[in-house]
Formats: C-alpha cells, structure tokens, sequence
C-alpha cells in the first residue's frame, strides 16, 4: 500500500464518521482537528474503524500519530503493509 | 400554603406513526386512520408495530444522528416543534432557565441489543464494543441529546415510569415550574421501544404481544377478539409555562393543566389494579376541584391485553357510575399501539384539538365489543360531537403498578 491509498483508506472512515463534512478540499498536512469538527470520541472512532476495517490495533500511546492526514500515512502505511506481507 | 401558579400548554410537537404534526395526527384520529405497519423484528419475524416516519435531519445534523439514539432523535424533533409551535424567541431566553423532562418506559435496551449482536459478528472480542456505549445508554440520553442540540444549560433529565412516563414528564414540569426551579419547560415523553426485539419478547411470553393479518387492526383495545399490545415508538413534548409568563409574552395558550394524580399498586410486577387506578383518577379530580360530571373527555390507557382493558373499564365504573351524561371515552392506541413512554402525552395531544372543534375522537377497530368493556360514553369507530368539552382526563398506567392521571382544562383567562 503507498502513502496516497493510506490516506484514501482514512478519509473514507472520516467521510463514515464525520459525514456533514466537505472533504473534497483536505490538508494532508494540517491537524484533522482544525479542519474538521472531531472530537475525542471522533477520534476513538478512527481507531475503532481502522481496527473493524483492517485489523490494524493503534495503541493509545501511539493516537497523537493520527493528527493528520500526512502523520497517518506516516504512521499507518508500514502497519498496512505488515500486515499484507503477513497474508 | 400559597396558591399555586397556573401552568398552561403553550406549544405542541410530536411524532406518532400516523403524523409528523399535531395537525396531521388529529386529522387522522378523526378520519380513522392507524398507523401500525409491519416491522422485521430481530430474531422474532415480522410484527405488527408503529413506526414513525419524521425527518431526524430536520432539526440534527447527520453526525448527532449517527452518534445518536433513535429515542435522541425523536426528543430532539418534539422539542423543536414545540418550541417553533410557542413562538417562544428562544435565542433570546435565558438557557439555564429551561428545563427539559422526558418521561421513558425503559432506555438502553435497543443500543445494548445492537452493540451484543454486532460483538457476536467479531467472535465477542469486547475489544470491538463501541464506546459510544454509556453514552447512549444512560438513562437520561434523551433529554441529553435534547440540551446538547438546543444549547439547553438548565436541569435536562428523563423520568423513568414505565408506561405511565409520558403523564408523569408533564407532571413533574408542572411541578419545577410552581416551584420556580425553571421558567419554560419542554416535557412528556419518548419512545424508542421497537429496536428491542426484547420488549416483543417480553410481552410474547406474556401472552400479551398482539398479532393479526392486517397490522392495521392489530390493536383493537375493547374488542372481544383484542389478543395484546402493539409496540410502537414515538414522541410528545409540550411547552409548558406558568400563565403570567405566558401571557406577558401574548403566547398562544393549547389548555391549562388543572389537576394530577400518580400513586403505586404496590400489589404486583404486572397485574393492574383497578382499586388503584380508580383512587387515581379520584384523586385527580379532585386535585382538579372538580366532580366526574366536569369531565368531558377520558382518554384510556387500555393496550388491548384481555384482562387490562377489564380492569381499567372496573375502575371507570368506579369512578363515573352508571355514565356521566356529557363524559366520553375514548383510546388513541387503537390507531398508533402503545407507544411506552411517549403513550400519555401522545394520547392527551390527540385530544387537545376537541377543546376547539367539540368532537371526540373514537376508538377504531372495535368490530365485537366486549360486554365487560361496554362502559357508557365509549366513542366507537367513528368521530362523534360534544356538547361541551371543557375538561379532559389522560390515564397512562404502568408496569410495577404506577399509575397517573391527568387533567387538562380548556383556557379561560
């Protein structure tokens, strides 16, 4: 998976969860909190759909990973390929 | 003891599954038409059942719907029909002097089902248990989801009491308005209950659910062939206000609230108990000043059970004789099931129209009626004039024996 798909795969669950957003205009490297209304449940939402979705487990000490679209990449492309590669 | 405020209904907004509005919902009750369809039950098949059809995006975003609970979003559309219909330039109130109370038969019975049956698909590992959980599921998710949307910072809280809670939110509201605590009230009650396949169950086992062929004649309170409830969902809050504010601000008045009763059975987990219910609407009365005779409408609470309908019917006996010659009894489950926690303020809205048009609504779909139900003064099956219709009284009773009533009286200043 490249760093682009990876943030497909994200903006997807963040048009799921945040669905009165317009995301046709998204910053990859500004915080998602300052573009869009989330909140910390929001948040736990990404975890929870990227855990349902995709088997993978962000633990807690790792959420500030997922500020924004570019720091999710970053952080979530290597897991998505481990575990591809584990397939 | 000082004499206490007049408190008046100064707006109306509700859900039923046969209108989305006061005006579409009397224009129903009038014309015969229920509202009861079939609905897919989990683990149970189709059953009868009354669903509403409002538009939750009406009055919520789509993310507080989907963060949400059904029961938020029909609190949340009642309370800003309510408002809209009182005409109340609530921007410029003072929010913490709002208080919202909303009577539930039973909260988190739905979203606890969902959440078990979507573990059950991810081998219950609680890893995958929402953690929108609490949130939804606390007792007072309705009226808090009704504060968040409309930026409410005064007491919001839900009255759990069983079937007789949507008499009880407009109770209690009453009550903190003579007491000073707020100064605009949005109360009665909300009901989520057909996501539960639980509350179907529960009554199946009973022997108390209704079935037919034609879901629309499925609830058929007094009828010999009645065999249960309709379960059915729903919402009605009411603007309630004390009648100098109200006045002060040249609002449209609905009616005036003029007495109350709620006592307890304490007698059994389900059986109803006549004896009690009659001291109710005793009470009531009399809370009221009033005699049997200035009654003019009585809405039952009769779900179409076998035995319950007899009951109550004992009760009204008891308490208005042999008839009192201008009181006419009528049902509003008979169109709509018996929407739980939402029932009494449903079923007291439906009527409120009579004190403007002196017709009573009737209670439909009673082909056979039971001759131990055959109390005078019943409406049936269609629409009858009223000499007068100066005061109405609304009995919602309900599980673990509480049982209310109450009493509204046309406005006269």
């Amino acid at each position: 998976m490249t760093q682009d798909q990876c943030k497909k795969a994200v903006l997807a669950i963040i048009a799921d969860i945040a669905p009165d957003e317009d995301l046709s205009d998204v910053k990859s490297d500004v915080r998602l909190r300052d573009q869009f209304e989330l909140d910390s449940m929001d948040f736990l939402d990404i975890v929870m759909e990227l855990r349902k979705r995709h088997g993978i487990e962000v633990p807690e000490a790792d959420y500030g990973q997922l500020a924004s679209l570019d720091s999710c990449a970053e952080y979530l492309t290597p897991k998505f390929n481990a575990l591809e590669a584990r397939r | 003891m000082p004499q206490l405020s007049r408190i008046v209904i100064t707006g109306v907004g509700l859900t039923a599954p046969n209108g989305n509005s006061l005006a579409e919902f009397r224009s129903n009750l009038l014309a015969g038409i229920a509202g009861v369809e079939f609905l897919e039950v989990r683990h149970m098949g189709m059953q009868p059942a009354g669903v509403c059809h409002f538009d939750p995006l009406k009055h919520q975003k789509r993310k507080e719907a989907r963060v949400g609970t059904r029961a938020g979003s029909i609190s949340i559309y009642c309370a800003r029909e309510a408002l809209a219909d009182s005409g109340l330039d609530f921007a410029a109130f003072p929010k913490d002097r709002v208080g919202i109370y909303i009577g539930c038969t039973e909260h988190g019975n739905v979203e606890t089902e969902n959440e078990v049956h979507a573990l059950s698909k991810f081998n219950n590992d609680v890893k995958f248990w929402s953690h929108y959980h609490n949130p939804r599921t606390v007792a007072n998710n309705p009226a808090g989801e009704t504060s968040l949307n409309l930026g409410v910072t005064g007491p919001a809280y839900t009255i759990g009491a069983a079937c007789a809670a949507g008499n009880l939110g407009v109770i209690h509201a009453a009550q903190m308005l003579r007491l000073g605590e707020v100064d605009f009230a949005l109360c009665g009650g909300v009901s989520e209950s057909i996501g539960t396949f639980g509350i179907f169950a529960g009554f199946k086992s009973q022997g108390a659910l209704a079935s037919h062929p034609d879901p629309k004649k499925a609830s058929r309170p007094f009828d010999l062939a009645r065999n249960g409830i309709v379960v059915s969902e729903g919402g009605c809050l009411y603007a309630l206000e004390r009648l100098g504010d109200a006045q002060a601000r040249g609002a449209k008045i609905h009616a005036e609230i003029a007495g109350y009763c709620v006592n307890s059975d304490a007698s059994d987990y389900v059986l109803p108990n006549p004896e009690r219910q009659a001291e109710c609407m005793r009470k009531a009365i009399a809370s009221a000043g009033m005699s049997p005779g200035d009654i003019h409408i009585v809405n039952t609470h009769a779900t179409a059970t076998p035995l319950g309908d007899i009951q109550e019917c004992q009760a009204m006996a008891a308490v208005f004789g042999e008839g009192c010659p201008g009181t006419w009894i009528n049902n509003t489950k008979s169109f709509i099931g018996h929407a739980m926690g939402a029932a009494g303020a449903l079923e007291l809205a439906g009527n409120l129209p009579s004190f403007d048009d002196l017709t009573v609504h009737p209670t439909i779909n009673v082909d056979n009626l039971d001759p131990k139900c055959a109390l005078p003064g019943l409406v049936l099956n269609r629409p009858r004039k009223a000499d007068r219709v100066d005061a109405m009284l609304n009995n919602s009773f309900g599980m673990l024996g509480i049982n209310s009533a109450l009493i509204v009286k046309r406005f006269v200043p």
